[in-house]
């Protein structure tokens, strides 16, 4: 009976983010170019988002360190098309690639530790990474960056430089992130790894490899937030350190805890919350990140489980 | 029959009495007519101003902000471009590039503005371009970076008002050879900007006959110097250096206790102290050394009225400070790009007869096809070359010597020190 109950739930929740990826393709005929522009974006950082909640909401796990993954799918991306001439197809195998080995390296040894230490030490990785791609300024024009030029960005025939593929892949990619984190989080995997943040010692003690779980959850989440720093770059046609520095690691966390840590759908909320956030306030005032603050700070305060968790608290349990 | 002949052959008088009301009609309407054409051709030329007010660029994006305002203040009390007003829409970018690119996106796409201006830090640049380009908006950027130059970007960005890092840094090399020595030390961050300085400056110095000896990298998270110093060789002759941030006080003053009263030669760009009052204490130290400036912070004995009449525009006195504060020093070896550029998009769109955004293209060529500029109130800074194949300008670079705290101007390089050979075509590609 709890079997069958459970299979309605996750059924309804699916139907739910489809019908979502469903509205967000019928949006594209009717948004205004500036938003329509802005939702592209918003969907490919909310699959960083979604790999940071896989290890943060779903696993526990608080990483001050993902930037490097984000810019480790970017370079793998960016690099090889700019310096050995790949198409974007190979380049994407290869970002992919990259965002693997990068998170197993790290999630290896980072998780030798736990809590307050793991989070030091994920913020001191991704700072030797950022350092590391200043360092080898000759390829990846450091600080600076490079561009990725436009008649490069053409993938399986569609030029990725114009809005409507733009967004189109976007979505593509957000509804792959999102599905892929339903389907996880619903498998035998994924209730391990929600076993693991709700009691880690109780989990190992159930007989199941919590040391090689979290490590899974590692490479998982840092691969999809490399994915997304791919598609940034071949979507927006640049690449650059900035996006491997502290702030962009603090990102995924913040527009994960505004939209709701634990819910498959809170990363995109967040993300889309705090961009309209920072353009609309930044429009009348320079404080803006303080008002993006104060946002967090009241979110916290009154809606701790974030809009989509106190959303699904409040309305609709069954949500993933 | 009779009715339609009669319509037809009305009396004069009738006719007289007909034409004289659709006259009087034409006369009340004309002018309404008039009215409602001016309107449509009194629609401001909106510029998109991406401006760092927030980040590592504030201090930068403050008077760039000032000049903005003062070149636009200027353009509309003289007739505006074209009998229209201009409207400045400014937007921080928090000098990130994925902001930048966001707020490119909102003028092109929300604001509907005739074109992108302002910004300075490089990686801005990079990140915006690429969506200038897509979304067909003019970007004029007042960065000093090579990006333009260099061929990385594409038709519609441009740099009419600013020299690039590469013609700056080529055009010191003869100086400092002739005057301050042949053997250098390189110090400068481990970031793109520090490598540029590297690069193009180490080319230079060899094609005078000297030689850099050593090249001292400092990682950009470096706040005490002290262990890089004793790796400045002995025969050292000139130490050359470009340090960004606040970190540059330190430096200064640790260079200074490293080597007391017999030091080599110093000759450095001013980059490093933008906005930042040489009689802080700490930078005693630079008394006698060398500075690159883009356009001198200290009024000159031989100040032109160019110089005077925009400093004043602009708000600066004659120390290089805001006018209301002494203490707000202003950016001045830079900020004056923004004035340019302004001047040079009027120029542009009145060449061009700009109607609106359909002309986009049609301003780009007229920009193009500018080539020798003159000393003038449009250029205060100085006389410019600019090369439409390559989207950017050249122009004379200066040379100051601390005295008292002071700046004073020791050498104003020539243009054609300042030229290499063309990296790109931009003409060449559609728009």
């Amino acid at each position: 009976m709890i079997e069958k109950a459970g299979m309605t739930d996750a059924r309804k929740s699916l139907y739910f983010h489809l019908g979502l990826i469903g509205a967000l393709f019928i949006l594209q005929f009717i948004l205004p170019a500036y938003h329509h522009g802005n939702l592209a974006r918003i969907m490919v950082l909310a699959c960083y988002a979604m790999g940071y909640n896989i290890l943060f909401g779903y696993t526990g796990l608080l990483s001050l360190g993902h930037a490097m993954f984000f810019a480790a799918g970017m370079y793998g991306m960016g690099l090889p098309m700019v310096h050995l001439g790949w198409t974007p197809e190979p380049a994407l195998i290869s970002a992919i690639a990259a965002g693997v080995v990068v998170s197993a390296g790290i999630g290896f040894l980072a998780l030798r530790t736990s809590g307050v230490s793991f989070m030091i030490v994920t913020l001191m990785f991704a700072q030797a990474g950022f350092l590391t791609i200043l360092y080898f300024g000759e390829w990846t024009r450091g600080d600076e960056g490079f561009v990725i030029k436009q008649a490069e960005r053409v993938m399986a025939g569609f030029d990725l430089s114009q809005p409507v593929n733009r967004y189109n892949a976007a979505l593509i990619l957000f509804s792959i992130c999102l599905l892929l984190t339903i389907r996880l989080v619903h498998s035998r995997f994924g209730r391990v790894m929600i076993a693991i943040r709700e009691n880690e010692e109780r989990t190992h003690m159930l007989g199941y490899d919590v040391h090689f779980h979290k490590w899974m959850a590692v490479i998982m989440s840092g691969t999809m937030a490399a994915l997304a720093g791919a598609a940034y770059a071949l979507l927006f046609g640049y690449a650059g350190a900035t996006f491997a520095s502290v702030q962009y690691s603090i990102f995924p966390l913040l527009w994960v805890l505004l939209g709701g840590a634990g819910t498959a759908l809170g990363p995109f909320v967040g993300t889309l919350f705090m961009f309209y956030l920072i353009d609309l306030s930044s429009s009348f005032t320079t404080a803006y990140m303080l008002i993006a603050g104060l946002a967090l700070v009241l979110l916290t305060l009154f809606l701790p489980q974030g809009l989509v968790g106190e959303f699904r608290r409040k309305v609709v349990p069954w949500l993933s | 029959m009779k009715k339609t002949s009669k319509s037809l052959l009305t009396p004069r008088r009738q006719v007289i009495k007909g034409a004289a009301a659709s006259l009087a009609l034409g006369a009340v309407s004309m002018p309404l007519m008039g009215r409602y054409a001016q309107t449509q051709s009194a629609e401001p030329i909106k510029i998109g101003f991406q401006v760092h007010r927030t980040g590592i660029g504030a201090a930068y994006g403050r008077w760039y902000d000032r000049t903005t305002m003062a070149a636009v203040e200027k353009i509309n009390n003289a007739g505006g471009i074209n009998g229209r007003p201009v409207e400045i829409i400014a937007e921080d970018d928090g000098t990130d590039p994925k902001r930048g690119a966001e707020v490119v996106e909102k003028f092109a796409t929300q604001h509907n503005a005739d074109l992108a201006f302002g910004t300075l830090f490089s990686h801005v640049v990079y990140g915006s371009a690429p969506r200038a380009g897509e979304l067909k908006i003019p970007y004029f950027v007042v960065s000093e970076g090579h990006h333009v130059a260099s061929g990385a970007l594409n038709r519609y960005t441009l740099q009419p008002g600013i020299t690039d890092v590469k013609s700056q840094v080529q055009a010191m090399a003869p100086f400092v050879a002739d005057n301050l020595g042949k053997k250098v030390t390189m110090v400068y961050p481990d970031f793109a900007f520090g490598h540029d300085h590297r690069d193009y400056f180490s080319a230079a110095i060899e094609a005078q006959g000297g030689q850099v000896i050593e090249k001292i990298a400092i990682p950009p998270t470096e706040t005490s110097f002290t262990k890089y110093f004793p790796k400045i060789p002995r025969d050292t002759e000139v130490i050359y250096h470009v340090m960004v941030g606040p970190a540059v006080l330190t430096f200064v003053k640790e260079m200074g206790e490293f080597f007391g009263s017999s030091r080599p030669e110093i000759f450095g760009f001013i980059d490093s102290l933008e906005a930042t009052d040489l009689s802080s204490p700490g930078l005693e130290f630079l008394e006698g050394t060398y500075f690159w400036e883009g356009n001198p912070r200290y009024a000159q004995a031989n100040q032109s009225e160019y110089d005077k009449a925009y400093r004043a525009a602009v708000g600066v006195d004659a120390n290089g400070a805001s006018v209301s504060d002494s203490k707000d020093v202003s950016t001045y070896a830079h900020m004056f790009g923004c004035w340019e550029t302004l001047h040079i998009v009027k120029a542009g769109m009145e060449a061009s007869g700009y109607r609106g955004t359909g002309d986009r293209a049609k301003l780009i060529e007229a920009v193009e096809s500018m080539s020798d500029m003159p000393h003038s109130h449009a250029h205060p800074q100085g006389a410019k070359r600019f090369n439409g194949k390559t989207h950017q300008v050249f122009g004379h670079q200066y040379i100051t010597k601390v005295s008292n705290s002071k700046l004073d101007l020791v050498h104003t390089t020539s243009i054609e020190d300042t030229l290499y050979p063309d990296e790109v075509d931009y003409t060449k590609q559609s728009f």
